[in-house]
């Protein structure tokens, strides 16, 4: 009998340790927002960790940014030939870049190279009891480590998405009127027609939203880090693959609900 | 005083404390002595309030640690003082920014006067001159002295130590626990010492207990625990091979 529930076991065992984990993650960001309603704000953590989550990310989102925004012009330019529509390039390149690939790849840019070092980094303060320590000390290990995390990826996430969506136009226009021959004017002026306030704050809600998600997962991650080398180094790549997939996810129904 | 009532504790059915009593009076320096993975770490979690028991209660002057919360917890644990097995130094920091740390975060106290305390403290603990060091570049002992300074920097009435000089070479060791020493007698504190430093510790606390299977098996002076006839604390304080403990 014993042998015959096993695999049933086994297999009930993966969905309630998947909503076991969703529910210690759900309550996890609940707690911070509940610490985050009461001061103090330690603003001089919350800069330092916009210099970590921000300004440390600003150069791969400039090259990332600028390469997307040429290949994304490199492509279209070839498809919309064949229709002798080529004037409709910038608005074309400005408009994937501000509503989808400016939010995205700026939120994936920024998992690979702050998300994955704030796992670790709280991951080994975890390991080495220094969370501890700060709670032996009455300082709220939330308050001094996990917000200051949350509200730098609030602010960051979006100056990261206009850094790389302004780099990625400028990029098409290289690669439109550099190698292409395109007029500069028509490029520009397409945008300014095309591009509505929607667009940009459509891409502004997701760029919060995956601030949020990405410190949120970063940080659940390292302080829940089991022991050793061996367990930050679990929970770095858990946090760098969920927060990859999920900043997918978000962005697919995120879309559904803005375009509709 | 520190009063440990039956506590109790597993952890994914493997029950680590059985019924813990435990009595810590004011001033008094106790040991917790007793082999690895009996549960004395736990123990020490419980009384600073990081674990929560499954039955049983923690009482630090009477106060049940345990239901305390906000702002009533908070002003229990800042009598507290604990230094860490690794000393828990925040590695982003240098040591006078760690000894500084508890100071600058909950006091109003000028730069000025943080500084003359931390330089102080260093001075104690016989770490002049290595203020501006990262934890990463000081010995395993200094590092041990530093989360020392970090903690007394705030005069606490209850100092607990986890292993203070594990890893330590016997002379360091003996440093770290005449450090202590002196430094009880100045602030006169509180302090529980779990440690495997046997007989080294004998020489400094007024009372030891032994963990063994998630219970206190023996609680006496030094003395009476060095002539305890119980075999196995006879064994565990002798370092016998042979005997009830079996060692693998």
């Amino acid at each position: 009998m014993h042998l015959i529930l096993a695999p049933f076991r086994i297999l009930g065992s993966i969905p309630i340790s998947f909503i076991r984990e969703l529910g210690r993650m759900v309550c996890f960001l609940a707690v911070c927002f509940y610490w985050m309603a009461f001061p103090p704000y330690l603003i001089r953590r919350i800069i330092k960790q916009i210099n970590f989550i921000g300004v440390k990310t600003t150069f791969v989102i400039v090259l990332t940014g600028s390469f997307i925004g040429m290949v994304l012009a490199l492509q279209t330019y070839y498809a919309l030939v064949k229709f002798g529509a080529e004037a409709s390039l910038g608005p074309v390149v400005a408009l994937s870049l501000i509503r989808e690939l400016g939010p995205v790849i700026s939120a994936l840019m920024a998992t690979g190279c702050a998300g994955s070092a704030l796992t670790a980094q709280i991951g080994i303060m975890r390991i080495t009891e220094q969370i501890d320590a700060l709670d032996a000390m009455a300082l709220n290990p939330y308050k001094y480590l996990i917000i200051p995390n949350l509200i730098a990826g609030i602010i960051s996430l979006p100056l990261l998405n206009a850094i790389v969506v302004v780099v990625g136009i400028f990029g098409g226009y290289a690669v439109g009127i550099g190698l292409m021959g395109l007029n500069g004017g028509t490029y520009f002026g397409g945008i300014s027609d095309f591009v509505k306030m929607k667009d940009i704050l459509g891409g502004l809600y997701k760029s919060l939203s995956f601030g949020v998600l990405i410190t949120w997962i970063s940080c659940y991650k390292g302080y829940n880090a089991g022991y050793g080398a061996e367990g930050v180094s679990k929970a770095t790549i858990q946090a760098v693959v969920l927060s990859s997939v999920l900043i997918l996810v978000w962005d697919y129904f995120l879309t559904s609900v803005l375009t509709t | 005083m520190i009063n440990v009532v039956d506590l109790y504790k597993s952890f994914n059915g493997h029950k680590v404390l059985r019924g813990i009593n435990l009595t810590v009076k004011d001033g008094q320096s106790m040991a917790l002595i007793g082999g690895s993975g009996h549960g004395k770490s736990i123990l020490l979690k419980h009384i600073i309030g990081l674990i929560k028991p499954d039955r049983g209660k923690v009482l630090i002057n009477n106060q049940d640690i345990g239901r305390l919360r906000g702002k009533l917890l908070k002003q229990l644990k800042e009598r507290f003082g604990v230094v860490f097995q690794g000393g828990a130094l925040f590695d982003s920091l240098t040591v006078f920014e760690n000894v500084a740390f508890p100071l600058r975060e909950k006091t109003r106290l000028k730069d000025s006067a943080i500084s003359d305390k931390v330089y102080n403290e260093l001075a104690r603990v016989r770490l002049s001159g290595s203020e501006d060091k990262y934890p990463s570049e000081i010995s395993g002992g200094m590092k041990k002295r530093a989360a020392l300074a970090r903690c007394l920097i705030m005069n606490p009435q209850l100092v607990l130590f986890d292993e203070p000089t594990a890893g330590l070479d016997p002379l360091i060791g003996k440093a770290i626990h005449k450090l202590i020493q002196d430094c009880q007698k100045n602030l006169n504190f509180t302090s529980i010492i779990v440690t495997h430093e046997i007989p080294a510790i004998f020489s400094i606390v007024d009372r030891v207990a032994m963990l063994f299977e998630g219970k206190i098996i023996a609680e006496g002076t030094p003395d009476e625990i060095q002539t305890s006839a119980d075999p196995v604390v006879h064994q565990f304080v002798h370092g016998e091979l042979e005997g009830p403990i079996s060692v693998q």
